[in-house]
């Protein structure tokens, strides 16, 4: 092992140690262990888009729809509605309520996006941004559509409605005596529902990038980088252009599915409007943000786009109603807020920092680097 | 057999404005090679815009219409000056994430300033029909049609007989010969965005009143211009309307007789037609094959 990969695995483990430890720090509530959950799933998606956009170079406009196979999967798998959901004459009765459909949602968008892949081999730039962009429009129509598989536009609930806000606590009556009472989820006792959450997600979105960083680090990684800058050159070198590009395509699949099952799992519930178009876009907006082909610099893009969503919705509202007053009869219920946002710092940063947090990172390290040299 | 050719109007209606929503498309990937995802949501704007001047301002239809693709320009040609030029030379992923931007920004804009309740829009024509016999035809399907051919006639002439006119067609065919007989490339580009705004800004108005106003208005009405621009070709402006048209009537016909799709399914096949040329045909039915050398 070089030197350097020696230091990546230190540094790796320090931060998953830190990541780890986070929930138990005092200032972070319950519900700030829930958001950051929700980080670590982005992180998730990002490395899967990353995976394709950023470093094999296709386009996808489309994610939102692999996260919404994943997501449907691990619903209808857990799923005791009642009646059942049903395809082919079975009968979904809570089939696998197990932290296994986590891996396996993310098998079946995998295969979904690697078989995608097969046909995206004829689409270049362009044309894949847009055969993306519809599939990710037109997937919520078929999800509506097949109403006994799906629940249709009504979605499906993945546990009772009392799991996640049940009191963690028993007072005693008599004696005042406090007994914790742990929840049951997926067949696991935890203290939080929130707490468990962000674990669960953290621990896969730790493995997944290790993953990530193997993968890459070497000769595939090698391979999908030549295929974004040259496919000529690449297809030259001896590399098989339609295995990788598929290939890139079904494991990018596999991340989102994965971050998808999480994410039904995080909101208890699926239907259409848990993957909209907005989805897909703003995995797009978080790559960008952390750094087209990086990777630990993703968790900003994570974090920008989990936060910008919560945030702006109610920073924007002093500040719209002011500048444009012709327009007259303003709504300040101000829906669109975030999407302002995202769409002006986006356009922002592909103009003044093309490299996103992951640039900067670099620029930062070797201004420091220079000044580290003349001061010796 | 009188349903039938009522499905045909009603689709050549509809097929009218995704038309004129392709051949915005069109008009700026001959100039730029740029497909830009903000068009439906600049179109969506600007029918906002014209929906503000009539209800609060209190404007007539037409004055307003005529306003609105004033603006439309301006913001077009404001667009391509200021997000689009400095990025002009870079990677189609980076103009893709351009308009995506351009797409965020509007869509959050739009329900910024008019919240996302859902508006009335009011038509220029008359909610009646013709009878022909057993077959009655909708008028607003007929006045769509024609409001976008007069368009489209006008567009053309503007091109084949204006000095502007031959002047962008030399910018989109080649750039550098432009410059040195002294066009000015930059700004004929930005005038190529402003008429596509302006495409837009009809297709927004003329979808308005029977979609209702609200500000993911033309999100389909996007994915059904991609297609029909993609049918046509997506080089060829005669295409887009073409294809506009075939498409709106064949979804019709569809949605009328092929009892699976209804009017559930229509996004998917489109999305299927999409994917169909672009594997079978990628250069639509009347585009012409490129073939490049590398």
């Amino acid at each position: 092992m070089r030197r350097r990969d020696l230091i990546g695995v230190g540094l790796f483990l320090v931060a998953a140690a830190g990541v780890l430890l986070v929930p138990q720090l005092p200032w972070v509530s319950d519900f700030r262990a829930q958001q950051f959950a929700y980080v670590g799933i982005y992180f998730i998606a990002l490395l899967g888009l990353n995976l394709l956009t950023g470093i094999t170079g296709q386009i996808s406009l489309g994610h939102g729809a692999f996260m919404l196979i994943g997501g449907y999967t691990t619903a209808i798998l857990m799923s005791e509605q009642d009646p059942p959901l049903q395809i082919a004459g079975h009968h979904f009765t809570g089939d696998l309520r197990d932290i296994w459909t986590i891996p396996l949602a993310g098998l079946v968008a995998g295969i979904v996006g690697f078989l995608f892949g097969f046909p995206a081999l004829r689409l270049t730039g362009l044309y894949l941004a847009l055969a993306t962009f519809a599939v990710a429009v037109a997937t919520p129509a078929v999800v509506k559509k097949y109403e006994g598989f799906t629940g249709g536009g009504g979605g499906i609930n993945l546990f009772e409605a009392s799991t996640r806000t049940k009191a963690t606590s028993i007072t005693d009556p008599v004696t005042f005596e406090e007994t914790r009472v742990p929840i049951n989820v997926l067949g696991i006792d935890v203290p939080t529902f929130n707490e468990w959450l962000y674990y669960l997600c953290w621990t896969i979105a730790l493995v997944m990038f290790a993953g990530a960083w193997l993968l890459l680090r070497g000769r595939f990684g090698r391979s999908l980088r030549a295929v974004r800058d040259s496919e000529l050159a690449a297809a030259s070198s001896g590399v098989n252009l339609a295995r990788y590009k598929t290939l890139a395509f079904g494991i990018s699949a596999f991340y989102a599915g994965v971050a998808g099952s999480l994410l039904a799992i995080a909101t208890t519930f699926v239907n259409p409007d848990t993957f909209p178009i907005t989805l897909s876009i703003f995995l797009l907006v978080g790559v960008v943000v952390g750094g087209l082909g990086s990777l630990w610099p993703l968790v900003f893009g994570a974090i920008f786009i989990h936060f910008m969503q919560i945030e702006w919705a109610q920073r924007a509202e002093a500040v719209v109603p002011n500048f444009i007053p012709v327009l007259g009869d303003i709504d300040t219920d101000l829906p669109g807020a975030p999407s302002v946002a995202f769409g002006v710092v986006l356009i922002l940063i592909m103009l003044a920092f093309p490299g996103g947090a992951a640039g900067l990172i670099r620029t930062l390290k070797s201004l420091a680097t220079r000044g580290y040299d003349r001061a010796r | 057999m009188a349903d039938f050719i009522q499905q045909i109007v009603g689709g050549l209606g509809d097929g009218a404005i995704y038309g004129a929503l392709a051949l915005a498309l069109v008009l700026i990937h001959r100039a730029t090679g740029v497909i830009n995802f903000a068009q439906g949501e600049m179109a969506m704007f600007t029918t906002y815009i014209a929906w503000t001047l009539m209800e609060n301002h209190g404007w007539s239809y037409w004055p307003a219409f005529a306003a609105t693709l004033v603006f439309a320009f301006v913001l077009g040609v404001g667009i391509q000056r200021v997000v689009i030029a400095p990025v002009a030379n870079a990677s189609v992923l980076t103009v893709v994430i351009m308009t995506i931007g351009l797409v965020l920004t509007f869509n959050g804009l739009a329900g910024l300033i008019w919240s996302a309740e859902i508006r009335a829009f009011p038509s220029p024509f008359p909610n009646e029909t013709w009878q022909l016999g057993s077959v009655s035809i909708s008028q607003e399907s007929v006045g769509t049609f024609g409001v976008v051919l007069v368009l489209v006639a006008l567009l053309w002439a503007f091109f084949q007989f204006t000095k502007i006119g031959l002047a962008l067609r030399a910018s989109a065919l080649n750039p550098e010969a432009s410059r040195l007989v002294g066009v000015r490339v930059g700004w004929m580009l930005a005038i190529g965005w402003g008429l596509a705004a302006v495409l837009g800004a009809v297709a927004g108005m003329l979808t308005a009143p029977s979609a209702f106003l609200e500000p993911t208005m033309m999100q389909a009405i996007l994915i059904y211009a991609f297609a029909a621009a993609v049918l046509g070709g997506i080089d060829s402006p005669f295409g887009a309307v073409a294809g506009g048209l075939l498409l709106g009537v064949g979804l019709n016909l569809i949605g009328t007789y092929v009892d699976f799709v209804g009017a559930d399914l229509r996004l998917p096949v489109t999305l299927l037609i999409i994917l169909i040329v672009l594997l079978v045909r990628p250069a639509g039915l009347f585009g012409k094959t490129v073939t490049r050398r590398v």
